[in-house]
């Protein structure tokens, strides 16, 4: 009973150890916060090189804080609930279109952005975000199909109807993603992947209802790990998941079907929620200088929008067709929109339902 | 005052019991009347009864949780049996049942991964013994099988606890009395299970009702359960209503069951 009385005693007094701790570790940080010395940054997670990070720091003397999310739904969530405190975050573009519609972003001051000339017109002035008042864009990338060169010819594979092919029987690996699996079957039949008519709707699910029997798993993350250890040899995926697969095993070649595919852009946002705009702007310009652009691309291994980094990236990064489409196909690119609630959630309907069809 | 005494000791678990089960109950039955909007609306229950995908999900998950709580029945039965015989290290072989609990599900369902894959322990086997390499990963055999891994504890341990529960004089009348073996099975010593048998089956085909992780991770997605809709609604289309309306779909399933498998008195 003494020994229990005794431990009982050690835990109470640590405790308040550590609370007294803790309240001096808050002061400080918030005494930090009225000098305007921190940056909240909320990020995927592994999206950004780290020593940008600290030479970031280092040449500013900015405090930068990160913290990830792993979905553009849980990042707005978050933001929509307030009691955050981040300064900037990097949805993709439907997501900013959405959060520009809910009122949760601040624009941006192009005046205080020095290299705006840098991002390549491309991907400015998009439908999400028209004279790209709130977004910035930060990397990009698309959806394509990867292959394992063991197991198919290369140029055997080039269109995406060419998935429903009988000679790949219970072989695709597919992102598990809505409006990704839609994309396929709506651009195989010459649709805009952002169809609001419910007939060519239903019927690009009866389309992909067809495709069961050829598809192996509908999977996310793991589709990586599968197509490295060949567990399966073909998969819709994108880009920047492809480049860390292909980095494990040569085998494996991506691409992009000529005739479209879905182009997403990630782009900087200033939250409602943001507080420390000195920073901010501080950090945008830090990030569009082309020297950090590229260390940041070869970190990260998506495909950035900075032509002065692209300059600088090696040549045979850059020419890579797969990560840099020709011109060609890049016209043939589209960006989701965001649709609204309602076809949201028939889009989710008849995927559940596609789910479920066995073959 | 004796009273008052007494509420002030049990306060800490109405307070338990109010915030973590019936306000999160309470919680999901509201949100299940809601529509994206926030507006009030019965159209998820509607939409649950008429859209036949719903039906066909509740019924393939019927199925897979019978099959699964049978086969983890046939399974635990004859594990509780023998496990009970062993009179000197029974609370050993108990620990080893329990101890695979220990172990997150998540990197349990990751090693059947391993094990499954096409360049795996059970496919190379195989291919050793000469009988080729096969497609196991995302199949609903795969499926069951870890199902069943995953559940089979909660099956075996409430069995073997009646199962040593029983009075042996019991077993030795029913054998003096001339009963064969397998009528004293069942006339004498599955009644006397019951109990174990009726908890196994609660805390298995409930959870079985809506597995979610394994059916991604194990079947691809190729079989889909109304966990999966739950995860598919609650994460990705944030239709909170609909998602709710499936959970309380599935604690009505839940009650029924209760209902069911309730002692008799």
């Amino acid at each position: 009973m003494k020994k229990l009385g005794s431990a009982l005693l050690g835990i109470i007094v640590l405790c308040s150890l550590l609370c007294i701790f803790n309240f001096n570790l808050n002061r400080n940080t918030s005494g930090a916060r009225e000098k305007e010395k921190v940056l909240n940054l909320f990020n995927w997670g592994d999206y950004i090189d780290p020593s940008l990070i600290k030479k970031f720091e280092r040449q500013t003397g900015y405090r930068v804080t990160i913290q990830t999310f792993d979905s553009n739904e849980s990042m707005i969530e978050k933001i929509r609930q307030g009691g955050t405190t981040y300064d900037l975050t990097m949805p993709s573009e439907y997501m900013v279109e959405k959060m520009r519609k809910m009122n949760l972003l601040k624009p941006i001051n192009h005046r205080k952005i020095r290299n705006l000339n840098q991002i390549d017109p491309l991907f400015l002035n998009q439908s999400f975000d028209p004279k790209n008042r709130y977004s910035l864009p930060y990397f990009w990338g698309t959806l394509g199909i990867i292959y394992n060169d063991k197991f198919i010819k290369p140029n055997s594979i080039k269109h995406w109807k060419d998935l429903w092919s009988s000679k790949y029987k219970n072989a695709i690996l597919l992102i598990d993603s809505v409006r990704d699996v839609f994309a396929i079957s709506l651009i195989s039949q010459n649709q805009s992947i952002n169809t609001t008519n419910l007939n060519i709707l239903h019927q690009a699910e009866e389309k992909l209802v067809k495709l069961t029997p050829n598809i192996k798993a509908i999977v996310a993350d793991e589709i990586k790990m599968y197509m490295e250890q060949e567990e399966g040899y073909l998969a819709v995926d994108w880009s920047g998941e492809a480049a860390e697969m292909i980095s494990v095993n040569p085998h494996l070649h991506y691409f992009v079907p000529e005739e479209g595919s879905n182009l997403w852009i990630d782009s900087f946002v200033i939250p409602r929620t943001a507080k420390h705009f000195d920073a901010i702007y501080k950090f945008l310009n830090f990030m569009s200088e082309p020297e950090n652009a590229a260390q940041n691309a070869k970190y990260v291994g998506y495909s950035t929008p900075n032509r002065g980094a692209k300059k600088i990236l090696p040549q045979r990064v850059v020419q890579q067709r797969a990560f840099y489409p020709s011109d060609q196909t890049m016209n043939h690119l589209a960006t989701y929109r965001d649709l609204g609630a309602k076809i949201v959630e028939e889009y989710n309907d008849l995927y559940l339902e596609f789910k479920m069809a066995r073959q | 005052m004796a009273k008052f005494k007494h509420f002030l000791v049990a306060a800490p678990y109405y307070l338990w019991i109010g915030l973590f089960v019936i306000l999160p109950i309470g919680l999901i039955f509201i949100y299940s009347f809601h529509d994206l909007n926030g507006h009030f609306t019965l159209n998820n229950y509607l939409n649950f009864f008429k859209n036949s995908t719903y039906l066909l999900m509740a019924f393939n998950s019927l199925c897979f949780a019978i099959i699964i709580t049978f086969i983890s029945l046939i399974v635990a039965y004859p594990i509780a049996w023998i496990i009970s015989k062993f009179q000197n290290s029974r609370d050993f072989l108990i620990l080893l049942v329990i101890m695979p609990m220990w172990i997150n599900l998540l990197l349990k369902t990751y090693a059947f991964i391993g094990i499954f894959s096409r360049n795996g322990t059970l496919n190379n086997l195989l291919a050793n013994l000469g009988l080729g390499r096969h497609q196991f990963l995302f199949t609903d055999i795969a499926f069951i099988l870890v199902a069943v891994y995953d559940q089979l504890p909660f099956m075996i341990l409430p069995i073997y606890n009646s199962v040593i529960a029983i009075n042996h004089s019991l077993i030795n009348a029913s054998y003096d009395l001339g009963a064969s073996k397998t009528q004293t099975f069942w006339r004498i010593i599955v009644p006397l299970t019951l109990p174990g048998i009726k908890s196994g089956v609660q805390a298995i085909f409930i959870p079985s009702l809506s597995l979610f992780m394994i059916t991604r991770l194990i079947g691809g997605n190729r079989v889909i359960t109304l966990g999966t809709a739950i995860e598919e609604h609650f994460l990705s289309t944030m239709n909170w209503g609909m998602g709710s309306t499936i959970g309380v779909i599935l604690i009505i399933a839940m009650i029924l069951i209760m209902l069911l498998t309730k002692e008799s008195k």
